[in-house]
C-alpha cells in the first residue's frame, strides 16, 4: 500500500461530493492510501486569488506548511483549482525569497517547499496505465471519451512539467488503459467559462456549449473532466444549453476518477454516477435494454 | 625605480564617479612614483603622447596607467611605451572603470578604491621584468567548416587571394539553406541561380580542398598552427570512380521509407540518393539506416547497374589529418522545428498551432520547398494534405522569437522579410488567393527592406493583421485560425486552407558540443560568441578562429555574405607575415626544483605541458620534469596555482608580484 497526501478541497465535500467517492474507491482497488491533510484549509481560489495576491498565497503556503510537518512529500489535490493554486505558490515562493520570507510571517510557519503537489492526472501518469490494466473488470469498448483538460490542468507551463499545454495527451492514455477509446478533438484546452457560472451563467452557456458540440462533432459519446468546476459547467449547464438551443443532443461528463471506477468493476451508484444531472449509460447496457423492446 | 603614473577620465565614464585629479595626486607620494598626472581621454592620441613624452623627460623604466580594463586599451599603451623606448612589458593597467566607476556610485569610496588599485599595480610594475614576445611560423591554409553561403563566400575570397584552403561540409553537398530556398528578397532574384555558379566555382577551385560528408573530429595546436583531424565519412561510393550518372538513385528499390531532407520532409527519397540534382559534388551517399543491404545483406541493387564499379560496401570512415594557420566557422543554423513533443525541454512547443498534426500547417522551409521551382510540386502552390490550391494561407510570424515563455527571447530577423516574401510570391501566382500575415512588429531595416514588405501590402494586397494566433484547428478540411487583431482591438478567425509558421532560427543542435571541440565560446542559445560585439564582430575569442554567418546569431544572405568575406579578410591578415607574435605572458618550470609530479599536465587545459626527459653527460636518465610548450600555452596559470613544490610560475605574474600587490592592499 502505497501512501499519498490527499488534500480534497472544498467542493469535494459539497458539490463534487462523488469525485472524492470515486478517488477513494478507486484508490484502494488500485493500492494507494490517502492520507486526507489534517486540518486542512481553503486553497484560496477563485475569490481569494482575485481580491488579494498575498491572501491567496497564505492560504495555499498554509495548507503547504501543514503538509510538510505531517511528512507527506506528495500532495494529490484533485480539483484543478485547488491543484493550481497549491502548486503556482509552491513555484511562486520557490522563485521569491523576499515574498516567501513574507509569507512566512504571516501563516507563522517554515516552508521548506519539499511538498510536490500533483492533480489526478499526473497521479495516474505515476501510477502507470499498467495498473489499471491489471486490475481492470469491465472493458469499456464502445466509450468514445473527449478528454477534457480545461484551463488548470496544464497550464501555466511553470507548473506544469507532465504534459504540453496546449495540445496534451496524457489524460487519453490513461483513458485507454480503460479500454475505452480516447478521440481526437479541437476543444480539450478551451475555456468552460469557469466561475461565471454564478454571475454570468449566458457566457457559460455559449463557451460550454462550444466544447460540448466540438466533441460530439469528433464523435465522442462521453466527456472525462478533472475538475469540478468544469464537470458543473459542462454537465449541470446543459439543461440551460438545451432551453437556449433547442436542437442540443445532451452527452455525458464524468470524472477521470469515475471513469477509471467503470472499468475496475464499480456500479455507479457506489462511484457517484447516479448524482449527476446528465445521465450516464454504458453504449452496451442501451444496446441490450434496446433488444428487449423489440 | 621611476614610475609614472597616468589616470584616465574616459570622457565621463570614469571621471563621473572617482575624483581623477585625486587620483594623480595622491600617486606622486607612492614610493617609486616621479610622475603622476591625469587626462580626459589618455588613450587618444595627445593622451599617448603625454605618457611617451614622459618616457622620455623623466626617464621612466615602468608605468602604470589607471584607465578601462587592459582588455580594451592595454595593448593600446602597451604600444606607445614601447614607441617611447620602454619594453611594453614594464607598463601596467590599474582598471578605474569595469572595477570601479561603472560598479560603485559613492564618489569618496570609489575615489579611495581606485587610489588602492594604483598602489597595488605601483608596486607590480616595480617588480615586472622586461619581456620579448614570443615568434611562432604561420602555415598559411585555412580550415572553413560548413558549405552554406558563408562557408563557400569565406572559402573562395581566401582562395582567390591564393591561399589554400579545406572546406568541411558534414552534408553530402555543399549549398547549405541557400540552396532550399525559392526566390531571395528584396530582389527575388533566383536563390539557386545566383548560388549554384558559386558551388561549383568552389568544386572547381584548384586551391581549395573539398571534403563533404566530412565532419571535425578534433582541432590541436594554436593560431597559426593548428592541427586538424577531420573524419570523412563512408559514402559508400567511391568518388573517384563515380561519374554521378544517378542510375543507383533511380534503380534502388527503397523510394518511401526516408524522407528527402533536401525537400523538409515534404517527399521521400531513395536509400543511395544526392540530395539535390544540382549538388556539389554530384556523388550520392547512401543512407544505411534504410538501406537493405545495410539491414539483411541483400539487394546491392545499385552496385549491379553501377556502370562504373563506384560502389563499395565495405567503404570505411577515413581520418584525414590537416596542417591549418587559421579556422572560419560557418556552420549555420537550424530551423525551430516545433513538434508535438519538442526534444529539447527548454522549449515547450506550440501545440496549440497543431504543427506535426495538421499536414496544412508547415514551417518557412517547407514553404520555401513549395514555391520553388525545383520543389516538390514544381513551384505550384499545392498543399501537402491534397494537392489542391490553397485559396487562404495565413502567415504567422514570431513562431519561437521574441517569446520568453514558449521560445526563445532573441528576434530571428530574418521572418519578417521572408514572410513578406512568401505572402508575396503566393499572391504573383494565385491572383484570386487571400494571403493574411499575422505579425507583431514589422522589422524591415535594410536596404530595400522596408519598401519591400510595404510592396507586399500596398501593391500585391497582402492583408497585415497586427497581432498574435491562440490557436488553429481543423474543422470541415478548413484550419480555423483564431487570433487577436490588437489594433481594431477585436478577436479574429480565418477560416485558411494552409498556415505557414515563420518559426525561429536556433543554433544547430550540435554547436555546443562542437564549441567545445575546437574550443570557442558560445552563448546561452548555443550560437558561437564573437570576441567583441561592434569592435571584433567576425573573431572568436580563441585565436585564430573566426565567425561566419547564421551560426553566430541569426541573419540573412547579405549579412551572411559580408561576414564571410570579413571573416576571410581576417584569417589573411594573419597570413601577411611569416612569423607570427604571441605574448611572452606564459608558464616557465624550474627544472630544478620540477619533482615531476606531473599535476600541472592533467589540469592544463591547453595541452602545453609536456614531459621533457633529463640526461647526464653519458645519456642516462637522471630524471623526467615538466615543459611548457610556448606555442600552446595560453598564460592562464592554473599549472601554477597546481604545483606543490611551486616550480612553475607564469611570467610576469609571479609569486613575488602577486604578493607585492596582496601587500600594497593591506
Amino acid at each position: 500500500m502505497m501512501d499519498i497526501g490527499y488534500y480534497p478541497g472544498c467542493s469535494q465535500e459539497g458539490t463534487a461530493k462523488e469525485y472524492d467517492k470515486s478517488i477513494r474507491a478507486i484508490l484502494k482497488v488500485l493500492d494507494v492510501n490517502p492520507v486526507e491533510l489534517d486540518d486542512w484549509s481553503c486553497c484560496g481560489a477563485t475569490s481569494a486569488h482575485v481580491t488579494n495576491h498575498k491572501l491567496a498565497l497564505a492560504l495555499s503556503a498554509r495548507n503547504l506548511a501543514l503538509a510538510e510537518k505531517q511528512n507527506l512529500k506528495e500532495l494529490f489535490a484533485p480539483c484543478a483549482a485547488c491543484f493550481s493554486r497549491l502548486a503556482l505558490t509552491q513555484c511562486e515562493l520557490k522563485s521569491d525569497s523576499n515574498l516567501k520570507t513574507e509569507i512566512e510571517d504571516i501563516i507563522e510557519n517554515k516552508l521548506n517547499g519539499t511538498t510536490e503537489v500533483i492533480n489526478i492526472v499526473e497521479l495516474f501518469k505515476k501510477l502507470g496505465s499498467d495498473k489499471i490494466k491489471a486490475n481492470r473488470k469491465v472493458e469499456l469498448k464502445g466509450l468514445k471519451a473527449a478528454c477534457y483538460y480545461g484551463c488548470l490542468l496544464v497550464r501555466p507551463h511553470e507548473i506544469n512539467g507532465y504534459d504540453d499545454a496546449e495540445m496534451p495527451t496524457s489524460m487519453e492514455d490513461i483513458v485507454k488503459a480503460t479500454g475505452a477509446e480516447a478521440i481526437e478533438w479541437n476543444f480539450k484546452t478551451e475555456c468552460c467559462g469557469a466561475a461565471h457560472s454564478i454571475p454570468r451563467v449566458d457566457i457559460v452557456i455559449d463557451l460550454s456549449k462550444k466544447i460540448l458540440d466540438d466533441a460530439k462533432k469528433h464523435g465522442a459519446n462521453v466527456i472525462v473532466v478533472a475538475c469540478p468546476m468544469c464537470h458543473n459547467n459542462l454537465d449541470l449547464r446543459q439543461k440551460l444549453i438545451k432551453r437556449e438551443y433547442k436542437s442540443h443532443e445532451d452527452i455525458p461528463v464524468l470524472y477521470l476518477s469515475e471513469f477509471i471506477g467503470l472499468s475496475l468493476g464499480f456500479s455507479q451508484k457506489e462511484l457517484g454516477i447516479d448524482t449527476h444531472y446528465i445521465k450516464f449509460e454504458m453504449p452496451e447496457l442501451k444496446k441490450k435494454e434496446s433488444e428487449v423492446t423489440v | 625605480m621611476k614610475i609614472g603614473v597616468y589616470i584616465c577620465y574616459c570622457g565621463e565614464n570614469i571621471g563621473r564617479t572617482v575624483d581623477c585629479e585625486r587620483v594623480a595626486k595622491e600617486a606622486k607620494f607612492l614610493p617609486g612614483v616621479v610622475h603622476s598626472v591625469d587626462y580626459k581621454y589618455m588613450c587618444s592620441d595627445p593622451g599617448q603622447n603625454l605618457i611617451k613624452q614622459a618616457i622620455k623627460d623623466y626617464k621612466l623604466d615602468g608605468v602604470v596607467v589607471g584607465s578601462c580594463s587592459p582588455h580594451m586599451h592595454e595593448k593600446t599603451f602597451r604600444k606607445a611605451c614601447a614607441d617611447a623606448g620602454l619594453n611594453p612589458y614594464l607598463c601596467e593597467i590599474a582598471n578605474l572603470r569595469e572595477h570601479v566607476s561603472w560598479v560603485h556610485d559613492d564618489k569618496e569610496l570609489a575615489t579611495q578604491k581606485a587610489i588602492d588599485l594604483v598602489r597595488f599595480a605601483v608596486e607590480k610594475v616595480k617588480r615586472n621584468a622586461p619581456l620579448t614576445t614570443i615568434q611562432v611560423p604561420v602555415t598559411k591554409r585555412t580550415l572553413v567548416i560548413g558549405g552554406g553561403i558563408s562557408g563557400i563566400q569565406a572559402a573562395l575570397d581566401v582562395a582567390n587571394a591564393g591561399y589554400e584552403v579545406v572546406l568541411v561540409e558534414k552534408e553530402p553537398s555543399i549549398g547549405g539553406h541557400m540552396s532550399q530556398l525559392s526566390e531571395t528578397f528584396p530582389t527575388l532574384d533566383c536563390s539557386q541561380c545566383i548560388l549554384t555558379p558559386r558551388m561549383v566555382e568552389v568544386y572547381q577551385h584548384p586551391k581549395i580542398k573539398l571534403l563533404t560528408y566530412s565532419e571535425v573530429e578534433k582541432v590541436e595546436g594554436f593560431i597559426g598552427n593548428f592541427k586538424v583531424t577531420i573524419r570523412k565519412k563512408a559514402r559508400y561510393v567511391d568518388d573517384t570512380l563515380c561519374s554521378g550518372c544517378g542510375d543507383c538513385a533511380i534503380k534502388c528499390p527503397i523510394k518511401k521509407k526516408a524522407l528527402s531532407e533536401f525537400d523538409e520532409g515534404l517527399t521521400t527519397r531513395s536509400a543511395i540518393y544526392v540530395p539535390f540534382p544540382q549538388a556539389v559534388p554530384n556523388i550520392p551517399v547512401i543512407d544505411t539506416e534504410v538501406c537493405t543491404y545495410f539491414k539483411n545483406g541483400k539487394c546491392m541493387m545499385c552496385q549491379k547497374v553501377c556502370g562504373r564499379d563506384a560502389i563499395n560496401f565495405e567503404q570505411k570512415d577515413e581520418f584525414l589529418t590537416e596542417e591549418i594557420g587559421a579556422i572560419i566557422v560557418a556552420t549555420g543554423y537550424k530551423l525551430y522545428t516545433i513538434d508535438k513533443k519538442p526534444e529539447d525541454s527548454e522549449i515547450k512547443g506550440y501545440g496549440e498551432y497543431g504543427y506535426g498534426k495538421y499536414k496544412d500547417v508547415i514551417d518557412g522551409l517547407q514553404f520555401e520547398r513549395i514555391a520553388s521551382a525545383s520543389g516538390p510540386t514544381s513551384g505550384e502552390f499545392k498543399r501537402p494534405s491534397d494537392g489542391k490550391e490553397p485559396k487562404k494561407i495565413v502567415f504567422i510570424q514570431c513562431v519561437g522569437s521574441r517569446d520568453e515563455s514558449k521560445g526563445f527571447s532573441y528576434c530571428s530577423k530574418i521572418c519578417c522579410m521572408y514572410t513578406a516574401k512568401h505572402a508575396m510570391l503566393y499572391k504573383h501566382k494565385v491572383h484570386d488567393g487571400e494571403a493574411y500575415v499575422f505579425y507583431m512588429d514589422i522589422r524591415a531595416g535594410g536596404k530595400m527592406y522596408e519598401e519591400f514588405v510595404r510592396r507586399a501590402i500596398e501593391e500585391d494586397g497582402v492583408k497585415y493583421i497586427r497581432g498574435r494566433v491562440s490557436k488553429i484547428y481543423e474543422e470541415d478540411g478548413k484550419y480555423i485560425v483564431k487570433g487577436e487583431d490588437t489594433l481594431a482591438g477585436v478577436p479574429i478567425q480565418i477560416d485558411a486552407d494552409m498556415v505557414v509558421l515563420a518559426t525561429a532560427m536556433i543554433a544547430q543542435k550540435e554547436a555546443p558540443k562542437f564549441a567545445q571541440t575546437i574550443g570557442i565560446p558560445y552563448d546561452k542559445y548555443g550560437f558561437f560568441s564573437e570576441a567583441h560585439p561592434k569592435l571584433r564582430p567576425v573573431e572568436s575569442t580563441s585565436g585564430g578562429i573566426f565567425l561566419a554567418g547564421a551560426c553566430q546569431s541569426p541573419k540573412d544572405i547579405p549579412e551572411s555574405v559580408s561576414m564571410a568575406s570579413a571573416a576571410a579578410a581576417k584569417a589573411m591578415v594573419l597570413f601577411g607575415s611569416d612569423m607570427l607574435e604571441r605574448e611572452p605572458t606564459i608558464a616557465l618550470v624550474n627544472e630544478n626544483l620540477c619533482a615531476g609530479c606531473f599535476y600541472c599536465r592533467k589540469v592544463c587545459a591547453y595541452n602545453a605541458i609536456e614531459i621533457k626527459q633529463i640526461n647526464d653527460k653519458n645519456g642516462n636518465l637522471i630524471k623526467e620534469v615538466a615543459f611548457v610548450n610556448s606555442g600552446l600555452c595560453q598564460g592562464c596559470g592554473t599549472c601554477s596555482a597546481t604545483c606543490p613544490s611551486k616550480s612553475v610560475e607564469l611570467i610576469g605574474y609571479t609569486d613575488e608580484q602577486i604578493y607585492a600587490e596582496i601587500a600594497a592592499l593591506m
